[in-house]
């Protein structure tokens, strides 16, 4: 992975002394709270319901396992021993004090990391394909992009103030495993007929309060001209994008305004004076980043390993696991293994310190001391040998790392909600909870399959409920927490932006919901129907009235002007 | 006379910042004998009366104006003032950088309105530099904002070399 030289260290050190001096300043009395705001958030610092949070930055998820042991670390002396990985990769600790964050950024700084850049109204994390560099349908490994991005984003003196935040994301696979369409930019890597790389560029889309997906404004941009190009489209942003009302501020609402022609002429005309300009990245610079993600030095392995496949007839659960949780690799012999943060009764993302250790220790002595953190809150470890998986489950089980429900109805994305969150209009953990609490029979689940359950406590959209097959929005009703439920949304390259069933429910009948919706799928399915294809063929009528039937038997949700609004939109 | 960052010195400033009250409109503000700064829609009234005073010219573009409206006077105006109404309102820095990197304007740019020393970097960075500091700001203390970072990734005004195009020159030599 990409390791800093003396520059890169300086300038993250040089970071950590500019907020020290901020926050000693702002404790001062020098520095108002207002002033002071905007800069802790491109710190990562938001102040909460309970007192502050910090995210900490996890460039396109990947971590070193010395990293790990870090924030173990860091998460026990500062915090309460938990961390919660977010959809950007990232990682938020929810119990530090003001007055230590500057060291825990000096801290981090040790093991070449930061916060930079993880909130505030400029260019966020860089997310990407979690199986990067080890996916069979991979064109080419998205992470020296990835890399290019961050430091072209990292303190730009043009772009620190945009009218809002601006999320970018990089898919380099036949599948899109990074939601590109649900970002401000997405990029699609391409290899055009010559064998020259490049990039689909797609602009606008976005979830939170106005769900969309990005539309293509280039169909094939040679990757020398990232840069330049990325630069104009935030150009035209900066000046053009809203101010007036944070709503309306994301780039997806100039796009609207413009229409996709006008804007894509705007950012052609300003990318003519750019183009071809010292930003252009030269092969040289490509390779040298590119040699930051070398390969690891796989063995020549057998396809198969036989006393592997032995015990995945002797060993349900241990077949269960492999069905669910462990990915094909491009390398014979290899697995890349996902570490489910879904165990139930757990809070979904949340790792204690002490798995942070377990997972760094099954990083170093099983995937060459690297892990990557997903979109979905889950780890993966990219480059475990076949033979090794039996002992990598074990292991992982006992510390309640092995639930093999990836990709089921349970391995649901959720933010923090109203319990930790001050934006949340709901709580969201509890919700996720009693789900897993009513779905907690793994056959059933198996049973059910391929399914995606997202939660998220308020119309910010964080637990990407929008592109969930079934996404929970936590909606505020005087006072009080109701649900808005969503179906028919997708990651991937089919993506798409769920609809409103109708009213919202009270927490209590959020699971039972749950259960019609999953019944319907499952008296009208046929035998390779996942629930998205059931759903998209017979329609959501049959899902909506089950839904609904025999709710006046219950407390009804009065359904006031506004929502009515959400549902027929 | 106030006092304003110039080149990373603290000196005492000439121009006198016109901005329009409540019910004064281009036509009709007055502009004293002194050397003016003067608001984007008073240079576009009185151009030439300006120019017929014969002292240093300068004009400010609100936020939401742009250097192109500018682009054919550049060579007459000694200071073009950006204003940033509030210091989280970041299009004042594509304006100075379209000023320097595609008017190729050598004047001064000078940073109006909520100027504060945690975005002093970034101001130089896109070309301004010169900075009237909010009133209420220490502005000995605010020359330290200029220098948080030795080195930056991106091109930009003051360094049009990325760092990835240095790096490889450096590896080279």
């Amino acid at each position: 992975m990409y390791r800093y030289d003396s520059t890169d260290q300086r300038i993250i050190d040089e970071r950590v002394a500019q907020y020290r001096d901020q926050i000693a300043r702002h404790l001062a009395g020098e520095l108002s709270a207002d002033e002071l705001r905007p800069l802790r958030l491109q710190n990562g610092l938001y102040i909460q319901r309970h007192g502050p949070m910090l995210r900490i930055a996890i460039p396109y998820g990947m971590l070193a396992a010395r990293q790990l042991r870090k924030l173990a670390e860091i998460s026990r002396r500062y915090d309460r021993g938990v961390g919660h990985f977010t959809t950007r990769q990232n990682m938020q600790l929810n119990w530090p004090q003001l007055e230590q964050t500057p060291e825990i950024l000096g801290e981090l700084a040790g093991v070449e990391m930061h916060a930079v850049q993880t909130s505030g109204n400029c260019i966020r994390n860089i997310t990407t394909d979690h199986f990067a560099g080890c996916a069979p349908d991979e064109l080419v490994d998205p992470r020296p992009y990835c890399e290019l991005l961050r430091q072209w984003s990292t303190f730009h003196p043009e772009f620190a103030f945009l009218p809002r935040k601006f999320k970018i994301a990089v898919n380099a696979a036949a599948s899109d495993r990074a939601v590109i369409r649900a970002h401000d930019i997405g990029l699609d890597l391409m290899i055009d007929e010559a064998g020259e790389i490049g990039f689909r560029v797609f602009v606008g889309g976005g979830l939170g309060r106005t769900p969309i997906l990005g539309k293509p404004i280039r169909d094939f941009l040679p990757r020398r001209h990232l840069l330049s190009y990325l630069e104009a489209i935030l150009r035209v942003y900066n000046r053009y994008g809203r101010r007036d009302n944070m709503y309306k501020a994301r780039i997806k609402i100039l796009l609207q305004a413009l229409g996709v022609e006008e804007f894509a002429r705007q950012v052609d005309d300003e990318w003519s004076y750019l183009c071809d300009g010292p930003t252009t990245v030269p092969d040289t610079e490509f390779a040298r980043l590119a040699g930051h993600f070398a390969p690891p030095p796989w063995e020549t392995l057998p396809a198969e390993d036989l006393a592997h496949s032995r015990r995945l007839h002797s060993e349900k659960a241990f077949a269960n696991w492999v069905k669910r949780c462990v990915h094909d690799h491009r390398t014979p012999g290899y697995a890349a293994v996902t570490l489910s943060l879904k165990a139930p009764g757990a809070a979904p993302g949340d790792i204690t310190d002490e798995q942070m250790l377990v997972v760094a220790d099954l990083a170093e002595r099983f995937s060459f001391g690297e892990l990557r953190v997903t979109h979905e809150q889950n780890i993966v470890l990219a480059d475990v040998r076949q033979c090794d998986l039996y002992e990598v489950w074990q292991i992982a089980r006992r510390h309640r790392l092995a639930t093999a429900n990836v990709g089921l109805l349970t391995d649901m994305i959720c933010c923090p909600g109203g319990d930790l969150c001050a934006l949340a209009n709901a709580r969201s953990v509890p919700i996720a909870d009693a789900v897993q609490q009513k779905f907690d029979d793994l056959d059933y689940l198996y049973d059910i399959g391929d399914i995606s359950l997202n939660i998220s406590g308020c119309m910010n959209s964080c637990g990407h409920h929008h592109v969930a097959n079934i996404g929970i929005l936590g909606v505020d009703k005087n006072n009080e927490e109701w649900y808005q439920i969503t179906i028919g949304g997708q990651q991937g390259n089919a993506a798409a932006i769920g609809k409103v069933i109708g009213p919202s429910f009270y927490a209590q009948e959020v699971p039972l919901v749950i259960e019609a919706l999953i019944d319907v799928y499952r008296e009208n399915r046929s035998a390779s129907e996942r629930f998205i294809d059931t759903l998209q063929r017979i329609g959501s009528e049959p899902f909506k009235a089950r839904a609904y039937a025999g709710r006046d038997r219950r407390r009804v949700a009065q359904v006031d002007s506004k929502e009515k609004e959400l549902v027929d939109a | 006379m106030p006092r304003i960052i110039k080149n990373e010195n603290i000196v005492e400033d000439e121009w006198r910042l016109i901005t329009l009250a409540a019910g004064e409109t281009p036509t009709d503000v007055a502009l004293p004998n002194a050397w003016l700064l003067v608001p984007l829609a008073v240079w576009l009234a009185r151009r030439e009366e300006l120019v017929a005073r014969q002292t240093p010219l300068g004009v400010w573009l609100d936020s939401h104006e742009g250097p192109e409206a500018l682009a054919s006077d550049l060579d007459r105006l000694s200071v073009v003032g950006v204003h940033f109404p509030k210091f989280t309102d970041g299009r004042a820095y594509s304006s100075a950088r379209l000023l320097r990197e595609r008017y190729h304007y050598r004047g001064e740019i000078r940073a109006l309105g909520d100027v504060l020393q945690d975005q002093l970097f970034y101001m130089r960075r896109c070309g301004i530099d010169a900075y009237v500091l909010r009133a209420d700001k220490d502005i000995e203390k605010a020359l330290a904002g200029l220098r948080v970072f030795s080195d930056s990734y991106q091109a930009a005004v003051d360094q049009p070399q990325p760092l990835f195009r240095r790096r490889s020159a450096a590896e080279a030599a």
